[in-house]
């Protein structure tokens, strides 16, 4: 019996590929064939790049077939929010506005590179507008669902690149992370997510947000996945200027070292309150597979998440100035409002921030001299319902939308390199994620504690049964 | 104390006026609610003490 590639991971359906027992082409067609079936009940997808992508995987089988060397991703199938420039699209960024831009001209930096490792684009992600967003809803395009549940939220912004990752119909997809919209959405649809070290990946060729706090990363179903498509993205290129000079440091190959010898804690304080029960277990779950006893307290981290809040909606403010005078209407009311209220908030506010948050990273490493990996939850609960707009957090009616992001928002703010792992505590019916946070450009220590995770079974990234 | 609380909507429809923003019908109750979050949350980072020394933290390498 032949098994559909679509129902393997991204290494594996390479792996085949590498062997010959499968084709690029047939990953292409089972994307297709699964997209056509389940994104009209999920809505992950804006663009589906068809015949883009058929083109591209005949060139990929057709450069084995004359026996050139394809690369590590061949056989593998992916697609990306859509503020990822896609050559012949307009980049949406989750907007009705930006419909009227041109189409790309050239894909991003990181489309072209994974391309360039043999993987294929099959299309382009729903995303909440201009990424200001953690539930997945969209205005325009309609939310983007659970594939655990299609009642749930997806979680956002990178909703639709979680959602086509969790239902099967990519191997892995890529988002942005300004404030969590990468972890956010890998907690609500049970996936590994990364958020790399701030600089680290080129955000060239995507629609920015707010350039202090964005990044770009993968979402997988398996740590090996994401640590492969995280390697082929590495490396300057000189089109992002907050990217550093630092050559590609490659995590695949230390990824099976096992976690002897870290220093793994988990974050108290702030991080050990204000979230459901459901948080915690997992993360208690995550600390009992690590052997994490001691908790460190990351000091000021409510101070942290304040003060990213002003800086994103004040730059956020800044990169839609034209665009919030000209036309308002066109824009989803909960975003416009938000960025509104930014260009009015002074101008002491938002550098004080950016000083508060130098301070913060300062205090960040001192306790990273202390520790190698630090744990803590990626959402104070699991997705909430489509629509939702208050949840209990200990006892207390919050909004939903704005505290979804309460405990990513402190890590991002400083780019630390965090990894959301997927667990489903006992009984569950949605997963919740939890955060693997290491010291600046040691996502290989967060990928480490992140397979062995995954190897011991504390956390796993199944297809969603649909 | 009461009165040392900042007007929110006076300071909404004032910034509106001179920033050009149309803050009209349901935007205006949005912008104020997010405005006055932007005012309850920047004295947790505002009121910290700080170096007269310390550097903003943005990337930018000449």
């Amino acid at each position: 019996m032949t098994v559909n590639p679509m129902d393997m991971n991204a290494g594996e359906a390479a792996g085949g590929f590498a062997r010959g027992d499968s084709s690029a082409a047939a990953s292409v067609d089972a994307a297709l064939e699964r997209i056509a079936a389940l994104n009209p009940g999920l809505n992950a997808f804006t663009a589906v790049t068809a015949g883009r992508a058929r083109t591209r995987a005949a060139e990929v089988d057709a450069g084995r077939a004359r026996g050139q060397a394809q690369g590590p991703l061949a056989g593998s199938v992916f697609a990306v929010k859509n503020l990822f420039d896609v050559k012949g699209l307009p980049t949406l960024a989750g907007s009705k506005i930006n419909r009227e831009r041109p189409p790309a001209e050239a894909d991003a930096t990181l489309i072209e590179r994974l391309e360039a490792q043999g993987a294929t684009l099959v299309g382009a992600l729903n995303m909440g507008e201009y990424a200001y967003d953690f539930t997945g809803e969209n205005a325009h395009d309609g939310a983007s669902r659970n594939p655990h549940d299609p009642r749930h939220m997806s979680g956002g912004s990178s909703g639709g690149s979680a959602g086509a990752v969790a239902s099967g119909m990519t191997h892995f997809s890529l988002g942005s992370d300004t404030n969590g919209s990468i972890r956010v959405p890998a907690s609500f649809c049970g996936l590994f997510g990364l958020k790399p070290t701030y600089g680290r990946l080129s955000r060239a060729g995507t629609f920015p947000f707010v350039a202090s706090l964005d990044h770009l990363g993968p979402l997988a179903r398996s740590v090996r996945d994401l640590a492969m498509v995280y390697d082929a993205m590495q490396g300057p290129d000189g089109r992002d200027p907050a990217q550093t000079r630092r050559p590609a440091e490659p995590a695949l190959a230390g990824l099976e070292a096992g976690i002897g010898g870290l220093r793994i804690a988990r974050a108290g304080g702030y991080f050990a309150r204000g979230a459901q029960a459901c948080a915690f277990e997992a993360v208690d779950a995550v600390a009992r597979a690590l052997g994490a006893v001691r908790p460190v307290e990351l000091p000021e981290a409510q101070r942290a998440r304040s003060a990213a809040y002003l800086i994103t909606m004040a730059e956020g403010a800044a990169l839609h100035w034209d665009r919030l005078r000209a036309r308002p209407d066109d824009f989803d009311p909960d975003v416009r409002d938000r960025l509104i209220a930014g260009a009015m908030a002074p101008g002491a506010f938002l550098v004080k921030a950016q000083k508060f948050r130098r301070w913060f990273h300062a205090a960040a490493l001192r306790v990273f001299a202390e520790v190698d990996v630090l744990i803590a939850p990626a959402t104070p609960c699991q997705a909430p319902l489509i629509g939702q707009k208050m949840m209990t957090l200990e006892g207390v009616e919050m909004p939903v939308r704005a505290n979804l992001g309460i405990f990513t928002q402190p890590i991002s703010f400083i780019g630390l390199p965090s990894l959301c792992v997927p667990v489903w505590t006992l009984g569950a019916r949605l997963p919740i994620g939890v955060q693997i946070i290491a010291a600046p450009w040691r996502e290989d220590i967060a990928l480490r504690a992140a397979y062995y995770l995954e190897r011991e079974g504390a956390a796993r990234a199944p297809i969603a049964a649909m | 104390m009461e009165n040392d609380k900042p007007d929110i909507a006076a300071i909404a429809d004032a910034m509106a006026r001179a920033l050009g923003l149309n803050i009209s019908g349901e935007s205006r109750a949005a912008v104020i609610g997010h405005l006055d979050i932007a005012f309850r949350l920047a004295p947790s980072f505002m009121d910290f003490p700080l170096d007269d020394e310390a550097e903003p933290a943005p990337v930018f390498t000449p």
